[in-house]
C-alpha cells in the first residue's frame, strides 16, 4: 500500500479479500492448533518440542496479527515501525536466559 | 490532527498522516506494543524459573489440556467473530455489529468460566500463591508445589495477567455493543460472583475486577456518551486480538511443554 492510504481504504482493501479468508486464517489457526496438541503426545526431546511449537506460535502470530490484526493492509512505515520495535524489545529480553543456563551448570550457592 | 485530516471533507488540502491511519487507532497499537512487554516480562520470568529448576512440574493431565485447548478454539473463534464485527462496522451494519460483538464476548466469558474452572482444580493442589505463603494452608511435603514454588507463582501471574485483560476485553466489548445497557449487566453479574461463590474461588476475586470495571465504564459512559464509530470497533476489534495472540504463546509454552503423559 503506498503512504496515501486512508482508513477507508484499509478497511476496502480487507473487505475486499471477503469473509472466506477470515475463515481461511481461523481454520488453519485451529489446525496448527490442533498439531501443537498432537505434538505434546509425542514425547519428543524437549528442546526439540520447544523449537517446533515456538514455530508454530510465530506463525499462528503471524496470521493473527497480518489478517485478523489487519496489519498487512497498512502502510509500510508502519509494519516496520511497530514490528521492529516489539521484535528488539522483546529479543532484548532473551539476555537473561544466559543467566538461567548458568544456574543449571553452576548450581545456586545454598 | 491525524483523524482532523483523514476525516475531513478537503482531506487531499492537509498533508497525509505520517502512518496512513487514525490516531486512536496508532494509540491502541501503542499499548499494545507496551502490554506485549508486560506478558513477554511475564513469559520470560516463567522460561527463566523453568530454564533454572531441571525437576519442573508436569501438572497438566489430558483434563487440563482437552479444557486448554477447548479455551484455545474459544478465543480463536471470538477472533473470527470480532473480525466480521469490524468489517460489518465498515459497512455500516449496526445490527450485525451488535450480534458479532456480543458472540465475540460470549466466547470470552467461556473462555474466562473455563479457565476460572481450570484454576479451581490447581488451587485444590495447593497452587496457589496465597497458600505458598501461609503456614496452615501450605503445600504438603513431596508435592510439586513444595519442591518447586516458582511455577505457582509465574503460572498465576502469568494466566491471571491474561485473564485480567481477556475479562477486561469483555467490558470493552460490552461497552461498545451495548453503552448504558451494559451497566444493570455488570451490577448482575457482580452480584452473582459476589454472592453465589465461595470466598476462595478465583470467581470471587474477579467480582470485585466486574465491580471496578462496572464503576469505571459507568463514569465513562455517562460523562461521554456516544454511538461508538467503526473506528471505534476496529480499535476495540485491536485489544481483542491482542489478548488472543497473547494465548497463542501461554497455551504451548506453559500448557503443552507442562503435560502430564501416563
Amino acid at each position: 500500500m503506498n503512504e496515501e492510504t486512508t482508513t477507508a481504504q484499509v478497511m476496502e482493501a480487507h473487505t475486499h479479500h471477503g469473509h472466506a479468508q477470515f475463515l481461511y486464517v481461523w481454520g488453519a489457526l485451529l489446525v496448527l492448533t490442533g498439531v501443537e496438541v498432537f505434538l505434546a503426545y509425542q514425547n519428543l526431546q524437549p528442546v526439540k518440542m520447544l523449537s517446533i511449537l515456538l514455530v508454530l506460535s510465530f506463525v499462528k502470530a503471524a496470521l493473527i496479527i497480518g489478517y485478523f490484526m489487519h496489519m498487512k493492509f497498512e502502510i509500510a512505515r508502519m509494519r516496520w515501525v511497530l514490528m521492529t520495535a516489539l521484535v528488539i524489545c522483546l529479543g532484548l529480553m532473551s539476555m537473561f536466559f544466559a543467566d538461567a543456563a548458568r544456574i543449571l551448570s553452576i548450581g545456586v550457592r545454598q | 490532527m491525524a483523524d482532523a485530516v483523514l476525516h475531513h471533507p478537503e482531506a487531499q488540502v492537509y498533508e497525509s498522516p505520517l502512518f496512513g491511519t487514525y490516531s486512536k487507532k496508532l494509540g491502541m497499537w501503542l499499548f499494545i506494543l507496551s502490554d506485549s512487554l508486560t506478558f513477554g516480562a511475564l513469559l520470560f520470568a516463567y522460561s527463566y524459573a523453568r530454564i533454572s529448576n531441571p525437576a519442573w512440574p508436569t501438572p497438566f493431565g489430558s483434563h487440563s489440556i482437552v479444557n486448554a485447548t477447548i479455551m484455545t478454539g474459544f478465543l480463536l473463534s471470538s477472533s473470527l467473530t470480532m473480525v466480521l464485527a469490524v468489517s460489518a462496522a465498515s459497512r455500516g451494519l449496526k445490527k450485525a455489529v451488535t450480534g458479532w460483538l456480543l458472540a465475540t464476548m460470549f466466547f470470552g466469558a467461556g473462555f474466562v468460566v473455563l479457565h476460572a474452572m481450570e484454576w479451581n482444580g490447581l488451587q485444590r493442589e495447593g497452587l496457589w500463591p496465597i497458600s505458598l505463603m501461609l503456614g496452615d494452608k501450605a503445600p504438603a511435603e513431596g508435592t510439586f508445589v513444595h519442591a518447586i514454588p516458582q511455577f505457582g507463582g509465574t503460572f498465576v501471574a502469568l494466566t491471571g495477567m491474561h485473564m485480567l485483560h481477556v475479562t477486561i476485553g469483555v467490558i470493552y466489548l460490552g461497552v461498545v455493543a451495548l453503552r448504558k445497557k451494559w451497566l444493570p449487566v455488570l451490577v448482575v453479574l457482580w452480584a452473582l460472583a459476589f454472592f453465589l461463590t465461595p470466598s476462595s474461588s478465583p470467581f470471587h476475586y474477579g467480582s470485585f475486577a466486574i465491580l471496578i470495571a462496572a464503576a469505571i465504564c459507568a463514569i465513562i459512559l455517562f460523562l461521554k456518551p456516544k454511538d461508538y464509530t467503526p473506528d471505534d470497533v476496529e480499535v476495540a476489534g485491536l485489544y481483542w486480538h491482542f489478548v488472543d495472540l497473547v494465548w497463542m504463546f501461554i497455551f504451548p509454552l506453559v500448557y503443552l511443554m507442562s503435560t502430564r503423559i501416563q
